[in-house]
């Protein structure tokens, strides 16, 4: 299991909603961000800046602090031709690479599908949220869903006295044994087997976990915390899923957008600081994504659905600073109002699974796209 | 009194043609007879509707939810697990599963909970009138741009949908027959959208514009003419292809799982004399749905075809919130049990695609299983919800229980469910473990009213459980 802890992994934070690229990397110095964010503008004595073009809004300190040790890579103007300006399209699109059509294979399914063919290892994949991302989703490809916390993952959590528990669990595991050839009742008998051997495996990780490190009360912390938890325990999973939202910052867009990040950011520097302790986070990159940005212009009070927005890879592997172009804000070169994508979201994905996950992005991807080069 | 076999085909007819009943409710029905109960559901007029204003007292931000979950979810999941009108609201759900329009496009749930309005209230009525609504309806104009489609321009969107996912199927029309529907409808679209802020939403209605109607000669499916959108609608459904597509939908939905509708043109139906006799009942009462749907519960298809349907996550959800009870105002806690059917893969108002959810083994995977069953089983062990009291109350009167009973009971009321002899064993196996229970001491009753509890869960976690 040691040699399974230093595997190359990868984390995705979902930012669900249509995350403000506007206003998480501002081009603080340039006129038409004050022209456009006459509402929701972060005034300059609340920004952090990198350099005299661009900044963070002061909620995103903690992440500025990984910037600032060169371990956060941006890529800017993300994207894909014909944005479609919907949440669950876009958000499809980015989970399966199919921008022209309804696809049916989520990307790190077949990522999944590729580390493990003979489902050796049902955590190869642990993704922490309300239900099975379509990133993640391949029929037959096993992926453990923690729904809420760690500690109570698995089937039927109301019986919790140990012995009731585990006759529970076994009668489950003799009830679903697979039924040779019958279709619908031998595929219910897999899934559940596998979900089953999932939620075993991943009990210990809790009870392995030691750690010094608080994390803040909030949602997206506690995932990264499970994250952490069953990183640390050695179980050999190489994907981890979790989201944050909703980013969808229509209305009131300034104080959301605060809370949200501020969740966002000290959670992931409670995490890096917890994998660093542990000496366990050289083997681990970060990608953080929103399905969309937003448009330049605010409403009066928040922002519309965009286009073009910002995509970060941190971790302490990863080449930081600047990635790609910022799309510019000129009115004539908006579409629809929105920025111009500049860099395709497969692009980020192409260099991940070359660079880091060490498989051929071509079949993941669906597609060759050029390879912004984040990583040492 | 009725027998055990009566109350079992009552409950598979409840199952399907609504979201399953209590056991007193199951025992009445049974009294009162099988034909009687499909025809009061045929005619469910004799019941009273769901009241929007008792949801507004409790719920005011679930009238007009806008664009945001879980609002609109709330509402929907109101009227679901509150109506007294089973069919009724399974239709709407039926036609939603059909006409399916998403919120992912629309933004706008308010739009969307018009439409399923629309279903409600139409939806075993004619076909062809409601396929006219349809296409006079804005949210799905909006949701498949026939607002786009200009007689300078055509957009051939709604165009090829209406044939090929809501009235014939891929293989009965060609791809000038789409390009000449979508020309049929130039002009059909919907008064100018007004900006939501700062005045709020306002809702959408139907126009009609002569001037951006291409009024020429066109030539649909051996028709020609200057056919306008109504008389696309009359040619479609005298395709003998339209009444056999609208059949296999029905029969998928409440008969027995069929493969996804992409796969119709080119899978045979799984019983084809069902569905010839259905399509025939169709086509002779002129497109009305409530003779195929009388004809269709009274078969003996349907009576034979128990546990051949693998419920959808709206059926799990709604059909234990029914059963546990006290659910039926809204509460705190029910924006989240109106989000659980999106947990489980079926986000309600917002399919993933025109298309539809895809439905039967489609709706498993290891994250959705394991939330089905987690959620059915919370429910069943919280002993201070009243359906679950009810059944603690029955398992009561039967007096001290032996393993083998308490299986059997449990197993009775919860369905009746049928199990292979596999998981019987292991069932009773589990009860053998705890002994006989009974009922004599308050701890004694304490302990049997957990373990019954317990013994439900196991149930529900089965394979079996997820079919109806």
């Amino acid at each position: 299991m040691a040699t399974a802890q230093k595997d190359p992994v990868l984390v995705v934070l979902q930012l669900t909603g249509g995350n403000d690229y506007l206003n998480t990397v501002i081009p603080y110095n340039n006129p038409l961000y004050q022209d456009n964010r006459k509402a929701v503008g972060i005034p300059e004595g609340q920004i952090l800046a990198f350099d005299n073009e661009y900044g963070f809004p002061s909620y995103l300190a903690p992440l500025k602090k990984i910037w600032d040790e060169n371990k956060l890579a941006i890529m800017h103007g993300v994207g894909y031709l014909d944005s479609p300006r919907s949440h669950f399209r876009s958000m499809d699109i980015w989970h399966t690479c199919e921008a022209d059509k309804v696809g049916t294979e989520g990307w790190l399914g077949r990522v999944i599908r590729e580390f493990d063919p003979k489902k050796e290892n049902v955590v190869t994949a642990v993704s922490f949220g309300p239900c099975l991302f379509r990133a993640l989703a391949v029929p037959g490809v096993p992926v453990a869903c923690v729904a809420g916390s760690l500690e109570r993952y698995g089937f039927l959590p109301n019986i919790q006295e140990p012995t009731q528990r585990q006759q529970v669990l076994e009668r489950f595991s003799r009830m679903y044994q697979p039924i040779e050839g019958s279709g619908v009742m031998e595929y219910l008998g897999t899934t559940g087997l596998d979900s089953l051997k999932g939620a075993d495996i991943l009990k210990v990780a809790p009870a392995r976990y030691k750690s010094d490190v608080k994390y803040p009360n909030t949602s997206i912390a506690s995932k990264l915390r499970g994250i952490a938890q069953v990183h640390l325990a050695g179980l050999g999973s190489r994907i981890f899923y979790c989201d944050h939202g909703s980013f969808d910052s229509h209305a009131g867009q300034n104080p959301l957008h605060a809370k949200l990040w501020t969740d966002v950011s000290e959670g992931l520097d409670a995490f890096m600081t917890d994998l660093r302790q542990h000496d366990a986070a050289e083997n681990v990159i970060v990608l953080m994504f929103s399905e969309f940005g937003r448009r330049v212009r605010d409403n009066g009070s928040g922002t519309d659905h965009g286009a073009a927005g910002a995509t970060f890879v941190l971790g302490d592997r990863v080449k930081g600073g600047h990635y790609g172009e910022y799309p510019s804000l000129a009115a004539e070169r908006l579409v629809q109002g929105d920025l111009n994508p500049s860099m395709d979201f497969r692009g980020i994905y192409s260099t991940i699974l070359d660079k880091w996950l060490k498989i051929d992005p071509v079949a993941i991807v669906n597609g060759t796209y050029e390879q912004p080069a984040f990583l040492h | 009194m009725a027998n055990h076999d009566n109350i079992a085909l009552m409950a598979h007819l409840m199952r399907r043609a609504g979201f399953g009943a209590s056991r007193d409710e199951l025992e009445a029905r049974a009294a009162k007879g099988y034909e009687a109960t499909v025809e009061e559901l045929l005619n469910p007029e004799s019941q009273p509707p769901v009241d929007p204003y008792e949801l507004l007292r409790y719920q005011p931000a679930a009238l007009l939810p806008g664009g945001q979950p879980p609002m609109g979810n709330v509402n929907y999941m109101y009227y679901l697990v509150t109506t007294k009108r089973p069919l009724e609201e399974k239709m709407a759900l039926f036609w939603h599963h059909v006409f399916a329009t998403g919120n992912s496009k629309v933004d706008n749930y308010d739009q969307l909970l018009e439409q399923i309005e629309i279903f409600r209230n139409n939806g075993m009525g004619n076909y062809r009138d409601l396929l006219l609504k349809m296409a006079r309806n804005p949210t799905m104009i909006f949701w498949l741009d026939n607002n786009q489609n200009h007689g300078s321009a055509v957009n051939e969107n709604w165009g090829r949908e209406l044939l090929e996912l809501f009235s014939l199927g891929a293989g009965n029309y060609t791809e000038t027959d789409v390009r000449e529907a979508s020309r049929a409808f130039t002009g059909w679209t919907f008064e100018t959208k007004i900006p939501r802020l700062p005045y709020g939403r306002f809702p959408w209605k139907f126009e009609y514009r002569p001037e951006d109607h291409d009024d020429g000669v066109k030539e649909f499916l051996g028709h020609r003419g200057h056919l306008n959108g109504e008389d696309i609608i009359d040619i479609v459904v005298q395709q003998p292809a339209c009444a056999r597509f609208i059949c296999r939908h029905l029969y998928n939905f409440f008969v027995a799982d069929e493969p996804q509708v992409p796969a119709w043109s080119l899978e045979p139906p799984r019983d084809p004399e069902a569905l010839d006799a259905m399509a025939k009942t169709l086509r002779e009462s002129n497109y009305e749905i409530r003779p195929v749907l009388r004809m269709l519960f009274n078969s003996d298809f349907f009576k034979n075809a128990r546990n051949k349907h693998l419920k959808s996550p709206a059926e799990v959800v709604v059909g234990t919130l029914r059963l546990v009870g006290g659910y039926d105002i809204p509460k705190p806690g029910y924006g989240e049990l109106s989000m659980q059917p999106s947990y489980m893969g079926q986000d309600l108002l917002n399919p993933p695609s025109v298309e539809g959810w895809h439905t039967g083994s489609e709706w498993i995977n290891s994250g959705s299983l394991m939330a089905r069953i987690n959620f059915v089983a919370e429910q069943l062990g919280n002993q201070s919800l009243p359906g679950v009291r009810a059944i603690i109350e029955r398992l009561k009167a039967k007096g001290t229980l032996a393993p083998d009973q308490l299986v059997s009971e449990c197993l009775d009321l919860l369905g009746p469910v049928e199990v292979r002899p596999e998981t019987r064993t292991e069932l009773t196996d589990q009860a053998k473990q705890w002994g006989q229970l009974s009922w004599d001491s308050n701890p004694n009753a304490q302990t049997a009213a957990k373990r019954a509890t317990e013994m439900m869960q196991l149930i529900v976690a089965t394979r079996e459980y997820q079919f109806a």
